[in-house]
């Protein structure tokens, strides 16, 4: 056991004292959001950069005004569709969308012409203007005054709220849930890839530079394996709970800033009653922190971990299997098909199912199966399953990892000496079933 | 020492080990001879307990193996590698401490290494920035860190040059000289002849030879003399071969025909003034290929 754990401290301390795990640990959270920062920034700077477009209005029925926005201006001086054309070419306009007389109906030929071939975004702007200016015209046409159609449009919204045993209420909102959901399960899915990953290169470090030969004349095969296994996954961990602490922390600075701003909106929504609307958009920024608040934390990192580790144990000793079974991790590729199609099934089925619908059959049993339910059950989690789910779960994930681990212990025992022959299925097969 | 009994293993149709029976005294070289493929590899697998045997039986000083005994061996495979990223200190101390010594102990022994090895300075080095020879030095402290009473090496100077495999050779010897056992896996017979006390040869699964160097090689001896003869002044018998001629000196070789070596002295001294005399002995060398092809000949 001692031996053990010697392995788990060398495979731990020999990532986690690498500068790129402090890097990237640091740096995997910033990430996400700063890709999609950079994303918008440059949404916004080519909106700000780009030069008012000029659109000719060729318009045969004489019913349609274009009112311009901030990235189109339309104008309707030409006289026929011809000249507009010829303005296109000569640049003087981006491009000229020519109404026909139409039938309002049932409105065919509408046009667009430009040099260059124009964005979704254009046709889509141009097609739902003259949608609503359609439908308005119609509207018009048929008696009813538009205008008071706007007046009675009325915004719906709903509070959900579920029944807790302890007669509590508490506010949810699927779309809380939907995000932890796919979070959390995501998460698993890129762990178990990640680290099951460096399981394998790891076995196959020491089996191709004959370190293994030194270690099993000193402690077992199994030892050797599974103190790869569970070092790192101690270093998984760590990771993940280095993760929680910073947004745990970033987002008690983020709730104790809008603490702040409260007093004073209230305050000044008893002062002045029409701030009330204003205040509204606040409203649901509250609403939402209260349904974070509601959703039971513990309990969601605690079933993450749990998952977290037997999904990794379960897929982790495989990969040490392929890894001891290969020379070089090019060969690993023809083995790994059988990992990653449960694992693929199960990030689909999160997506396909889960999420779409956490209490449907197909949710249920994914999330019931040891090599789907890490990922899955994560994304039902955060809606609340049964204890006795969760159980059942968690005892089938276990005895699929107790199965997976004789597998791949049987295949590494043997694989780890065997060098030059390229193994086949036929070949790892026979070493399972070798006593 | 070492005492294997019957020991038997095949792979599927492959018999690797065939009824093998080694007897290791304490405190020699002891040589295990054979061409590639012979077995060697895997009795030295088993003795390690990196792979179960067949049958038979294998006591380490009076013990069967287990897992106690893992302690007291110190294993240099043939094909050797170190964690490329680990400095050489934390490397050595895991090795040491894999082999069931304490933290503590395991530093003073790495340092201890470090120094008699004369590469203090490398402590701190990765194993990458190392060349290849001081690679083979630092695995052949985790070999012998943990003080093993029986050290076993596969072809231990593959890969030294000949100033560092002077050097191993001279801590063998100091080895041996401390009462460590040594189990010497080659096919490099200059090193059997300079090193081993003892000798078996495994061919094709089976122990085809077993002795002491000088009992193999009286078994062995082709029962001939060298001579050299100056001034030569009678006819020599004709079953007397003259090797080589040179400036009135003849290089003979003579049959013994069952005399001793003084009996045919003094008669050598009636031919000519005898510059040197001796018994015809083969070299390992000779012994270990004129065996192989006897053998594969069956």
């Amino acid at each position: 056991m001692n031996k053990v754990f010697l392995v788990i401290q060398r495979e731990y301390l020999s990532r986690v004292k690498k500068k790129s795990f402090l890097i990237a640990t640091l740096l995997t959270p910033l990430i996400f959001p700063a890709i999609m920062g950079v994303f918008v920034w440059i949404a916004a700077e080519e909106m700000k950069n780009q030069e008012l477009r000029v659109i000719e209005v060729v318009d045969e029925t004489g019913l349609f005004f274009m009112e311009s926005s901030e990235q189109y201006a339309f104008s309707s001086s030409a006289k026929s569709v011809e000249e507009a054309k010829t303005w296109v070419k000569e640049e003087k306009r981006y491009g000229v969308l020519y109404l026909p007389s139409l039938d309002l109906k049932d409105p065919q030929g509408i046009q667009f012409y430009g040099l260059e071939n124009p964005s979704i975004s254009l046709i889509g702007y141009l097609e739902s203007a003259l949608k609503r200016k359609i439908e308005n015209q119609r509207l018009f046409n048929e008696g009813i005054d538009p205008e008071i159609l706007q007046e009675i449009k009325t915004e719906v919204s709903i509070q959900s709220l579920t029944l807790q045993d302890s007669g509590e209420e508490v506010l949810t909102d699927a779309s809380v849930n939907y995000g932890l959901g796919f979070l959390s399960g995501i998460l698993i899915y890129l762990f178990i890839f990640l680290y099951g990953n460096q399981i394998m290169q790891g076995v196959i470090e020491e089996k191709s530079s004959r370190i293994v030969e030194i270690l099993v004349s000193s402690l077992k095969p199994f030892q050797l394996m599974m103190g790869k296994i569970v070092g790192i996954g101690a270093v998984g961990l760590t990771q993940f709970l280095i993760w929680v602490i910073l947004i745990f922390v970033l987002s008690s600075f983020v709730l104790s800033f809008l603490g702040m701003q409260m007093p004073q909106q209230q305050a000044l929504e008893m002062a002045n009653p029409e701030a009330m609307a204003m205040a509204q958009n606040q409203g649901d920024l509250t609403s939402m922190l209260q349904v974070i608040h509601g959703i039971d934390f513990v309990s969601l990192i605690v079933s993450f971990i749990l998952y977290f580790l037997g999904g990794y144990l379960l897929y982790g000793a495989l990969f040490a299997a392929v890894g001891a079974a290969v020379d070089s991790p090019s060969d690993a590729q023809q083995f790994m098909f059988p990992i990653t199609i449960p694992l693929i099934v199960a990030y689909l089925g999160l997506f396909v199912f889960v999420l779409q619908d956490p209490n449907s059959t197909t949710s249920f049993w994914l999330s019931i199966i040891p090599f789907t339910s890490p990922i899955a059950m994560m994304g039902r989690i955060s809606y609340g399953v049964p204890f006795w789910e969760l159980a059942l779960s968690l005892g089938l994930l276990a005895v699929g990892f107790l199965f997976t681990t004789q597998v791949a212990a049987k295949i590494y025992r043997i694989g780890i000496l065997s060098h030059g022959t390229k193994p086949s299925y036929k070949l790892l097969w026979k070493w399972i079933r070798s006593k | 020492m070492l005492r294997i009994n019957q020991l038997s293993k095949s792979y599927g149709a492959h018999v690797a080990l065939n009824l093998i029976d080694l007897e290791v005294p304490a405190g020699v070289i002891f040589g295990i001879l054979g061409p590639n493929g012979a077995g060697k590899t895997t009795l030295i697998r088993i003795i390690n307990q990196i792979i179960e045997q067949d049958s038979g039986t294998v006591v380490l000083e009076d013990k069967p193996l287990s897992a106690e005994t893992i302690r007291k061996i110190g294993y240099l495979p043939e094909e050797r590698g170190l964690y490329k990223k680990m400095s050489v200190a934390d490397q050595l101390i895991y090795f040491s401490r894999i082999k069931g010594l304490d933290a503590q102990e395991s530093k003073r022994r790495v340092s201890y290494w470090l120094e008699k090895m004369d590469i203090s300075s490398w402590k701190s080095k990765k194993i990458e920035d190392l060349s290849k020879g001081m690679a083979q030095k630092v695995q052949f402290i985790a070999t012998v860190i943990h003080g093993p009473s029986l050290l076993i090496l596969d072809e231990p100077f593959s890969g030294f040059d000949p100033v560092n495999a002077e050097l191993v050779k001279n801590e063998i010897l100091e080895l041996k000289a401390q009462g460590t056992t040594i189990l010497l896996s080659t096919h490099r017979m200059e090193s059997v002849e300079l090193l081993c006390d003892h000798v078996a040869m495994i061919h094709k699964s089976n122990k085809i030879l077993d002795g002491t160097i000088s009992e193999i090689k009286s078994q062995f001896r082709s029962d001939r003399a060298q001579v050299v003869l100056n001034k030569v002044s009678k006819e020599l018998p004709s079953i007397w071969t003259v090797e080589e001629s040179r400036q009135g000196q003849l290089r003979l070789s003579i049959p013994m025909g069952g005399q001793s070596p003084n009996q045919l002295l003094t008669e050598l001294m009636h031919f000519g003034e005898v510059l040197s005399f001796q018994e015809q002995v083969p070299s390992m060398e000779q012994l270990f290929i004129q065996q192989v092809k006897a053998n594969s000949h069956e």
